[in-house]
């Protein structure tokens, strides 16, 4: 693994795969006979409808789930077979909506970003001061270093947090739903953040998100999934299309083109405008301009 | 025009040994003065007393100068008693910063969650129902304290335990080791309640080297390594998954935190009976000294230290010829303190 932020070439990456998945929260089965072979070096979105699994598999791939059947594997080894601090240093996870205590400073939510790579005697290597720094000027958060986590803005904290997971300086940063309750200006700031962590520095990205638009145009690979299974996986062109999405999400919609990324647009039809103008010309088959 | 600093950091490295990490200069000025304070106090309380000693007496007997008499009451009375409260104070705020830190709730201190209850609940049915097997009534606290914590944990557990099912469940513990309490109070003879009630509310008077020795001897091993958990303990504060993710093993820290937390407090109540509110209030008045972001285990025992000799000083002196038991004064004493900080972070407009 490349350290302080080195790049790592594109499409290189730790190989992170499942095969046989099947997980549950007591007897509930939520994900069952899953195989699943992330892309190395690119950016994963998954996508599906509420309660679907979604996070769920985040969260078996982050092993903080034990699969009741089947295993994940990094590089070919069972990640519940890796040593937990080990694993920290190759694969980072930010759950959905995480807290900071009162009074934490971001400097040093940051800094315990780096305790995989710290022991009780070296709690602050060059190394650490290194990453902590890059971490926050890669998240624009230098100038708020030493301001409380919970005194700032909703996108300023979640910037506070992605900085956290990308000081672990993991190859592989699983995120859930980075983008929640942001609104629409610092969701963009943060998939943008995203973008650059693989582009600059070749982090393999696994990220479950709601926006099926951003999904498509800030992902190399979506990964649509239906009560428990993947109902289809590919490029967004491949996965995201009026009949997947009306599948997945039992949702009638037109896919256009993103008028600045070029990627699918899926644009909801919604019960009381189905029968209507332009909406009447998809459905009816008529051509749109 | 805020209170609430920022905590100060900075960063030491040393080339060999490669020892680094970061100094927090508010926190080490916070410790020094209350160790100052605390040595302070140590030396009153064995200058005091029916007979006064001079300091400068004091000082001659503990280095074996003095004159026989003297040495005599300094070794075997005043020093017992002194030590006690120095130990018994450090061994509750220490447990008391460990507990509301792996738990995530200032409320977790072991005079919350039904630790100190059990211990109380086995003293007083050892005095009154005879129940000793032979222990003497540190070992009796002893294993009640050990009792129910086990029992708190053992019942919290599901899938792992959380802080605040930890939180609840020691609630419901509490309750009801203190109505098993009330119940053989009320049962007992006058002069066993009379005796059970003294031990109830933490007592520091005619303490013995007897006593002292296993708080001690329990202190030298656990304190090092309530020390050496607590960057881990602190990666737990942000929860569960985030902790896991960056490596830290969950339950093994938090049942090492948690058995530690046990030890410390059962040997302390042991010694000195359950003196109130030190466990709860010497975690928050350090942590808001300090200004941090989680109770500073070290700030915290140094201030249940100063709690307790500076109560047990009042005790002794606000009633003539009476002695106060020490936990009476030390509620009395520390909600103030900690209700005054709690009101001068609201006004500077964080919650503190």
């Amino acid at each position: 693994m490349s350290k302080e932020n080195g790049v790592r070439p594109a499409g290189e990456g730790p190989d992170l795969r499942a095969e046989g998945l099947r997980l549950a929260y007591d007897d509930r089965i939520v994900v069952d006979d899953l195989d699943l072979a992330i892309p190395p070096g690119r950016i994963t979105a998954v996508v599906g409808a509420n309660a679907c699994g979604k996070s769920t598999l985040l969260r078996a791939l982050a092993r903080l789930l034990t699969p009741k059947a089947g295993t994940v594997l990094l590089d070919g080894r069972s990640v519940h077979s890796i040593p937990t601090r080990t694993l920290a240093q190759q694969l980072g996870i930010l759950p959905q909506s995480p807290l900071a205590p009162e009074g934490l400073t971001v400097i040093d939510l940051v800094g315990r970003g780096r305790s995989p790579h710290q022991t009780w005697w070296r709690q602050w290597s060059s190394s650490d001061e290194q990453a902590v720094n890059a971490a926050l000027r890669a998240t624009s958060m230098t100038d708020l270093a030493h301001r409380a986590v919970d005194e700032l803005s909703g996108g300023q904290r979640q910037r506070a947090w992605i900085a956290m997971a990308v000081a672990q300086d993991t190859p592989v940063m699983l995120l859930d739903e980075p983008t929640t309750y942001l609104d629409l200006a610092h969701q963009i700031d943060v998939l943008d953040l995203i973008t650059d962590l693989n582009r600059h520095q070749g982090r393999t990205v696994v990220m479950v998100l709601h926006d099926l638009n951003q999904a498509c145009r800030y992902a190399d690979h979506v990964i649509a999934m239906k009560a428990g299974r993947i109902a289809a996986e590919g490029t967004p062109a491949e996965v995201v299309t009026a009949a997947t999405v009306e599948d997945v999400f039992g949702l009638r919609c037109v896919v256009g083109e993103d008028p600045v990324s070029g990627t699918p647009m899926v644009v909801p039809m919604g019960r009381h405008h189905e029968g209507e103008g332009r909406a009447a010309d998809v459905v009816y088959g008529r051509s749109v301009k | 025009m805020t209170t609430h600093l920022a905590p100060d950091r900075v960063p030491f490295r040393l080339p060999t040994p490669p020892i680094s990490g970061i100094l927090r200069p508010r926190m080490l000025a916070v410790c020094l003065a209350l160790a100052a304070a605390a040595f302070l106090a140590f030396c009153v309380e064995t200058s005091v007393g029916d007979i006064p000693i001079p300091l400068t007496d004091v000082m001659k007997a503990l280095a074996g100068t003095g004159d026989p008499g003297t040495e005599l009451i300094v070794h075997e009375l005043r020093l017992p008693r002194a030590l006690a409260g120095l130990l018994v104070g450090i061994a509750f705020g220490v447990s008391g910063a460990l507990l509301q830190t792996v738990t995530l709730n200032p409320l977790a201190s072991p005079d919350m969650i039904g630790i100190t209850q059990g211990a109380g609940t086995a003293v007083v049915a050892g005095i009154v129902l005879g129940w000793d097997a032979g222990m003497s009534t540190q070992a009796l606290g002893l294993l009640g304290a050990l009792t129910a914590g086990l029992l708190v944990y053992a019942l919290a557990w599901k899938r792992g335990t959380t802080g605040y099912r930890i939180v609840l469940v020691g609630v419901g513990v509490a309750w009801i080791c203190t109505s098993a309490t009330d119940y053989l109070m009320a049962r007992g003879q006058r002069f066993q309640a009379q005796a059970a009630l003294g031990w109830l509310v933490g007592n520091l008077n005619g303490r013995t080297w007897d006593q002292i020795g296993p708080l001690a001897l329990t202190m030298a091993v656990l304190l090092p390594v309530s020390l050496l958990l607590g960057r881990q303990m602190r990666i737990l504060q942000l929860g569960d998954d985030v902790a896991r993710g960056l490596g830290t093993r969950v339950q093994v820290v938090r049942i090492a935190v948690l058995l530690v937390a046990v030890g410390l407090v059962a040997f302390g109540t042991a010694t000195a009976g359950p003196v109130a509110f030190v466990a709860l209030a010497a975690p928050q008045i350090a942590q808001r000294l300090c200004g941090t972001a989680f109770p500073p285990p070290v700030a915290a025992g140094l201030t249940g230290a100063v709690m307790v000799l500076g109560s047990d000083l009042i005790a002794r002196k606000l009633v003539p010829d009476t002695e106060l038991p020490v936990g009476i004064v030390t509620g009395v004493l520390g909600a103030p303190v900690l209700l005054w900080l709690l009101v001068r972070a609201n006004r500077a407009g964080s919650g503190g």
